[in-house]
């Protein structure tokens, strides 16, 4: 054993890398769900970050999910944009739970240009969050959006289908909604902490 | 006190900016049989061609060069247009040939001294793409003689003007036509045309010379026409080939917003709506017109909104000409800021952003909803409406369906209701249900209804997503 090298004196060659935790996402963005946000390594929403929220089908929660953050962006000055929404925002509905609807903007794009809208609204840095319902997003894409939610410090808001999840994303916070048995919440990924191995409970009380 | 924008290579200069070249070019005029060139480019230069040749003679010389007949008209236009831009900068503007003079003493206040807006009047032209000389002086006609002799020449007073003309030579001190014989009896200089007694003076050369004299120094007013700028931009460019790809229309539209953004900025100004005209052959034409939510000016926003419009229009024959039309110029206001924002430093104001979008995705893609007074859900709600109405007491979904669905399957679980409904009577859209909140078999909450006090046949009006 002739070649016994000091470990300090590899450390200091920096011939090795030595991996360390990523630090927690800095972050002030509850989701306004309060066993969520404990769970959070951010205590909430990663800022300036795309968040992923995965769905089995059409209306088990996942407005009521974000709406509490939508209340209060809306009371800022900036704007929410929803790019490309299923179904029409019911306005009373929105209300009722506290949002401002003069700061929320509608935008109705094509299939095609749902992506572009997205990253234009989130690059310019005038809205406070984009809600988007990608059809045909891949990794690259929300890699996108990521680095523009990033570049207008915007809080990037994906639905997407549950199938999805089996891909790999490059979104800072994964969120997986189960409606059956129970309405529940499960971490599937989120950046700077360890994924919780229980589910949060999502109440659905209706008002 | 004056300054003057000489502008030697204005037809040469009008040119050349809509068409980028690096061979040779020549600007010829004249009858087909005699035509002359009046100017050329540095390329031609170099080859031997000069002001004043034969085009014959030019051909002998250099057998490829692009030879532009000489447009008088279009010459004047960019005259004026350049006059507008200058308008900038000062209230008082006058046309010279060649030049622009301009009042600059009042101007200093705003602009900061005489060397920081000769750099601001430069830094516009060579922005625009002429090339220009600049000199200032006590009186119109001393800085545009002045402007002529050199570059950059700045004279504050009157005894230093009587210097600085002095020296100027009689060929090039813009006196009328009856001085030409002057340089032939001795009289060289303009301060030796100074220093002779006026009365052999004006028994020789009669009043005009005397008074155009008088006008140089300052004893005389100028007597010039001051412009007044245009209410209406309207511009015209020839392509030089048939373009038959919009790709190819990027560069000019993007000169021809460039110049709509100067023309604004010197009417303090801006623009809500303008006409880009791409003409075909035997008159025929497409419109594409740019509809902007508040007046702009800024010119690389001006041109992205025209590329954004430009880009949905399928070409069916070539283009030969643009032609961009601004009527409707309302005052610009800047968008106000706030010193506390809240939002990134390089944030793109919203309204910018609005447009942007509009530009590709249609004029009504960007809305806001807001609520009326009216019940039924499919009323209740409408685009650019107030949201002062008081809010809901009943429970509302969060998503509402355009148009209700039958819901499918078992029976549902009610989880609320019923709320009858049972409005509308009196225009045609009756409506008589009893909504429900309810939940599906997969889990998902929708607002339903059905007949009054049947609870079969349900319709899903919306989901409480």
């Amino acid at each position: 054993m002739a070649a016994v090298v000091a470990l300090s004196s590899l450390l200091e060659g920096r011939q090795v890398w030595r991996g360390r935790e990523a630090p927690a996402p800095a972050g002030d963005q509850p989701t306004g769900w309060k066993a969520l946000d404990a769970i959070l390594p951010a205590g909430g929403w990663p800022d300036a970050a795309l968040s992923e929220i995965l769905l089995p089908v059409d209306g088990v929660g996942e407005l009521q999910l974000v709406l509490p953050t939508l209340a209060r962006l809306t009371q800022g000055k900036r704007s929410v944009v929803i790019v490309a929404p299923p179904y029409v925002p019911c306005v009373a509905g929105w209300r009722q739970r506290g949002v401002n609807m003069r700061r929320v903007e509608i935008v109705a794009a094509a299939d095609k240009d749902v992506l572009w809208a997205t990253e234009q609204c989130l690059r310019s840095g005038s809205c406070s969050a984009v809600l988007v319902w990608p059809h045909q997003a891949d990794d690259r894409a929300l890699r996108r959006l990521q680095v523009a939610a990033d570049t207008g410090k915007a809080l990037a808001l994906a639905f997407r289908d549950r199938r999805h999840l089996s891909n790999a994303s490059p979104a800072a916070l994964r969120l997986e909604l189960e409606a059956t048995p129970r309405a529940q919440i499960w971490v599937r990924k989120c950046r700077g902490g360890n994924t919780p191995s229980q589910p949060v409970p999502l109440s659905r009380h209706v008002h | 006190m004056w300054a003057c924008l000489l502008l030697p290579h204005l037809a040469l200069d009008g040119i050349l900016r809509r068409r980028p070249v690096d061979g040779p070019l020549a600007l010829v005029d004249g009858p087909v049989n005699a035509r002359t060139v009046v100017a050329v480019n540095d390329a031609a230069r170099a080859a031997g061609l000069h002001v004043g040749q034969r085009l014959t003679a030019a051909h002998a010389l250099l057998a490829q060069f692009d030879a532009v007949p000489y447009d008088p008209d279009g010459v004047e236009k960019w005259h004026r247009f350049l006059a507008a831009v200058a308008y900038r900068y000062s209230s008082e503007v006058c046309l010279l040939p060649h030049a622009i003079v301009l009042e600059v003493s009042k101007s200093m206040g705003l602009f900061g001294p005489w060397p920081r807006l000769e750099a601001m009047l430069r830094a516009d032209l060579e922005e625009l793409g002429f090339r220009h000389r600049i000199a200032a002086a006590p009186t119109p006609h001393a800085a545009y003689i002045l402007a002529g002799v050199s570059d950059g020449l700045a004279v504050l007073t009157r005894d230093t003007l009587i210097n600085a003309l002095r020296r100027v030579p009689i060929q090039k001190s813009r006196l009328p036509a009856s001085a030409s014989s002057l340089p032939g009896m001795g009289v060289r200089t303009l301060g030796q045309l100074l220093a002779l007694p006026r009365d052999g003076l004006r028994r020789r050369f009669g009043a005009e010379l005397l008074a155009n004299l008088d006008r140089v120094t300052g004893d005389l007013p100028s007597g010039l026409d001051s412009f007044r700028p245009p209410d209406v931009f309207d511009l015209r460019i020839e392509l030089v080939h048939e373009v038959e790809n919009l790709a190819m229309l990027v560069f000019p539209v993007r000169r021809m917003t460039g110049d709509l953004a100067a023309y604004l900025a010197g009417r303090d100004g801006g623009v809500q709506r303008f006409l880009l005209r791409l003409e075909h052959r035997d008159d025929r034409h497409t419109d594409v017109v740019v509809g902007l939510l508040a007046a702009e000016r800024d010119p690389a926003m001006l041109f992205e909104f025209a590329r954004g419009r430009l880009e949905h229009v399928t070409l069916t024959e070539p283009v030969l000409a643009l032609r961009l039309v601004a009527r409707d110029l309302p005052a610009f206001v800047p968008a106000g800021r706030d010193l506390f924002d809240e939002r990134p430093a390089n944030a793109l104001p919203f309204e910018q952003l609005r447009e942007r979008l509009r530009a590709r995705l249609g004029d009504g893609a960007v809305y806001g909803l807001g609520s009326t007074t009216d019940p039924r859900p499919e009323r209740a709600q409408q685009i650019a409406a107030s949201t002062d109405v008081a809010i809901e007491a009943h429970p509302r979904p969060t998503w509402l369906l355009e148009r209700p669905i039958p819901l499918r399957g078992h029976d549902p679980l009610i989880l609320s209701g019923p709320e009858r409904l049972e409005t509308g009577w009196w225009d045609d859209g009756e409506v008589c249900r009893d909504y429900y909140v309810v939940e599906t078999s997969l889990g998902q909450h929708a607002w339903a209804f059905c007949p009054p006090g049947e609870q079969t046949g349900w319709m899903i009006h919306g989901w409480f997503a």
